[in-house]
């Protein structure tokens, strides 16, 4: 038969006992460890210029990397900008996240926040009614604001994490909500630990 | 057949009398040749167009010397194709829009098989980028994804050193494609800046030495192993880590398995060699792959065309990874001992490391029972239909030991790395990742301008050929000594063959009713054509195509219903490669 090779056929070979899972990881068949996915907090430091954000939001978008929120913003250093990435990916998909970030060509420094890191989101909540005095009230009960106030809406800012935002839109559905705007995380590490390279630069 | 009357074609020795170089710059466009000339380029494959014009017209005057290509997917091909055998990065030049998405293909291509290269591509004036202008397109936005890092020149004064910069990125550290987009009125601008000399930002990593305590525990492994191999990537011809390869694997008697980029690393005329491993490797590779217990991974990416499924790739293996790119490291195959930094001096380390030889006697016997069981084979009937093993065979006898081998895509492809013998590094050019047809007929042209003095000779399918065969003017018009093999079988011979085997026989869109006689064909273009269909002919055949002095193109009439085996199907267990197609029903 054309392009049949001589040799013992598949059934007579040797085999190996072991296997791998689907990510690649030698497994005792016995007790497989599937790895859940978690969220990570990843904090980049990148040169601030134009076509970052696009560099970084297509690099998570291709690799098929589950991403919660990004949010970027200025740093004390004109030529860097700080990005936060919320991620939810199993472990090898967190250490992938950060290796192929790492690469681009713009990125400095990134590394993964700890779980205790300070997080924070902003949400405005637009509701309808004239009683700007009861929307203070629940807004105060998340250490929020009336920032807006007309003849017929109340606007306020609520801050803090996102369990504590999604509390406080949920508490705000008693009245007639017409707009939400929420952010994604900034985070910061606790104490006095920094980004290296932040701290190189600032000195300078 | 009507004779034409000369076709002007280049004279080797005549090479045009140019300027030594650009010695001060007055424009943009200048000081990119200037940083292209300081940076030790000697040619560019292109195609000229409206945007790109100012950089051409400083070529004018420089001592690069321009191929032009047919088709700007040729000059990508032909660029990637000239890094891989220079090992260094291969030049693409074209205009804005159309210019610069036809390079996309070759640009993914470099990419994916980590080739050097860069490219320049025109772009309308600033004022009007945005705008949908006449041959406009977002060139750095679509090209981000297939590139290592890509320039949009924003001023005359910095545009050298933007192309310096990407030249130094797409050659050091994982090398690379890298594309600097170039705005007209950027190029024709006035500037004295002499461009910076090539060097990669200050956010590139190139590690050199891995981690001394991985290197520790990574020799402590292989010392222990019974059934110790070694994959050799095409990482190690690109970190020119072959010679320290080789001894490291004589020195500790270790089996020496390659990834089809990895093809010359090891000569496969070694006793230690198995071969290539994966979907098309042979029996031994596989076997072994699937049965060590280390394996020594250098500068690979463990790509699923070598894994097959990784629930079954080398399951007792505990993985030693040596990659210069952290980002290859457990991102298929978990590395037990990630081992950061480059190829030749990581196995330097470990050499130094070593203190005793991996037992393995029995394992290396047990290989070699593998090697005699499972040899790459093929039916031999007396005369015709001609089989393309034997094509590929006999060539190899003929030609001389280090030459060059590009292909296309498909098939022949396959056969070309099987049935020839690769015994030196960079004599494998192929699109490895991309898997692109119509790769052939431009690679050939890169090859032959990076090693004129290396016989170059290019495996075709009928169905890669058609897609790039235009480039053929270039080889005519340039005299390019390349001798061009069309496995031709008249079909897309691997579609065909997955659906024979996977789509129960239904051969949608795989098979032409026609194809051109493509030995009239290069005769058309002014090269010379011979057709082959009778096994008796072949060394003769390839005998004159070889000694023509310019292309050559062999139409070889080969059995149409010739599969490739062994094969691995895809996700499949390595270790349970068909022989034949009743084996894939049993797999």
């Amino acid at each position: 038969m054309p392009g049949e090779m001589p040799g013992p056929a598949p059934d007579q070979r040797m085999r190996p006992d072991g296997r791998r899972n689907t990510q690649g990881i030698r497994v005792d068949p016995e007790a497989e460890a599937t790895h859940e996915p978690r969220m990570a907090v990843l904090s980049a430091l990148v040169k601030h210029e134009p076509g970052v954000l696009s560099e970084v939001s297509s690099l998570f978008s291709r690799r098929q990397f589950n991403i919660e929120s990004l949010t970027v913003g200025a740093t004390t250093n004109d030529g860097t900008a700080r990005m936060t990435i919320v991620i939810e990916e199993p472990e090898p998909g967190v250490q992938q996240a950060k290796k192929q970030l790492r690469k681009l060509i713009p990125v400095i420094e990134v590394e993964e926040l700890e779980s205790a890191a300070m997080r924070r989101e902003l949400a405005l909540i637009k509701v309808a009614g004239d009683k700007p005095d009861d929307v203070q009230a629940v807004a105060g009960m998340y250490g929020g604001d009336a920032v807006d106030a007309s003849t017929d809406a109340v606007t306020v800012e609520i801050t803090g994490s996102k369990q504590k935002i999604d509390a406080a839109i949920e508490a705000f559905e008693q009245f007639d909500v017409l707009e939400i705007v929420r952010t994604g995380a900034a985070a910061l590490e606790r104490g006095s630990k920094t980004m290296h390279s932040t701290t190189m630069e600032s000195d300078n | 057949m009507s004779e034409r009357a000369s076709i002007p074609k280049r004279d080797p020795e005549d090479v045009p009398e140019r300027e030594s170089g650009i010695e001060t710059v007055e424009s943009g466009s200048e000081a990119i040749i200037a940083s292209l000339e300081q940076a030790g380029v000697d040619h560019a494959f292109g195609v000229q167009g409206g945007a790109i014009m100012p950089v051409y017209d400083a070529l004018y005057d420089s001592s690069i010397r321009h191929i032009t290509m047919a088709h700007e997917q040729g000059a990508a091909h032909a660029a990637d194709a000239y890094g891989i055998v220079t090992g260094e990065p291969g030049l693409a030049m074209a205009t804005s829009g159309p210019g610069a998405t036809n390079l996309i293909t070759g640009l993914a291509d470099a990419a994916m098989d980590s080739d050097p290269m860069i490219a320049l591509t025109g772009q309308v004036a600033t004022d009007f980028v945005g705008n949908d202008a006449f041959q406009e397109t977002d060139t750095t936005g679509i090209t981000m994804p297939v590139t290592k890092a890509n320039y949009f020149a924003d001023h005359s004064d910095t545009v050298g050193d933007d192309v310096s910069e990407a030249f130094a990125l797409a050659e050091k550290g994982r090398q690379g494609p890298t594309l600097v987009d170039l705005p007209k009125d950027i190029t024709k601008g006035a500037t004295d800046q002499w461009p910076k000399p090539p060097e990669t930002p200050d956010t590139h990593d190139e590690p050199v030495q891995a981690d001394a305590s991985a290197v520790e525990t990574a020799t402590r492994a292989l010392e222990a192993a019974d059934r110790p191999l070694i994959l050799a990537g095409g990482g190690v011809i690109k970190g020119e880590a072959n010679d320290e390869l080789r001894s490291f694997a004589h020195e500790y008697e270790i089996p020496v398995i390659t990834t089809m980029p990895g093809l010359g690393t090891f000569p496969e005329t070694d006793e230690l060699s198995l071969g290539m491993a994966g979907m098309h490797g042979t029996g031994a590779a596989n076997m072994a792959v699937t049965n060590c217990d280390v394996l020594l991974g250098v500068g690979t990416r463990f790509d699923d065309r070598l894994t097959g499924g990784v629930d079954t790739f080398a399951p007792d293996a505990e993985v030693i990874h040596i990659d210069i790119d952290p980002a290859e490291i457990s991102k298929n195959i978990e590395a037990d001992h990630p081992l950061i930094g480059d190829a030749e001096r990581v196995l330097e380390q470990i050499d130094d490391a070593m203190t005793d030889t991996p037992e393995a006697d029995q394992w290396r016997e047990q290989c070699q029972t593998w090697t005699e069981e499972y040899p790459l084979d093929y039916e031999m009937p007396d005369d015709e239909p001609l089989k393309p093993q034997y094509v590929v065979e006999t060539f190899d006898e003929l030609a001389d030991d280090d030459a060059i081998v590009t292909t296309g895509v498909g098939q022949h492809q396959m056969w070309a790395a099987q049935f020839w013998t690769y015994e030196y590094p960079r004599t494998w050019v192929s699109s490895n990742g991309l898997g692109t047809m119509g790769y052939g007929v431009p690679s050939a042209i890169g090859a032959k301008i990076g090693a004129p003095d290396t016989e170059v000779v290019a495996f075709d399918g009928d169905g890669s050929f058609l897609m790039t065969m235009q480039e053929l003017s270039v080889a005519v018009r340039e005299n390019l000594d390349i001798t061009y093999v069309v496995l031709n079988n008249e079909a897309i011979g691997m579609v065909r063959q997955w659906q024979d085997g996977f789509y129960e026989g239904r051969r949608m869109a795989s098979e032409y009713p026609w194809v051109p006689e493509f030995d009239k064909l290069a005769e058309a273009f002014g090269a010379r054509g011979f057709r082959l269909e009778d096994p008796e002919d072949v060394e003769e055949t390839i005998q004159a195509a070889r000694e023509y002095d310019g292309p050559a193109v062999i139409d070889a009439i080969i059995d149409p219903a010739e599969n490739v085996f062994p094969m691995v199907p895809s996700g499949g267990d390595n270790g349970l490669f068909a022989l034949n197609e009743q084996h894939l029903e049993m797999i």
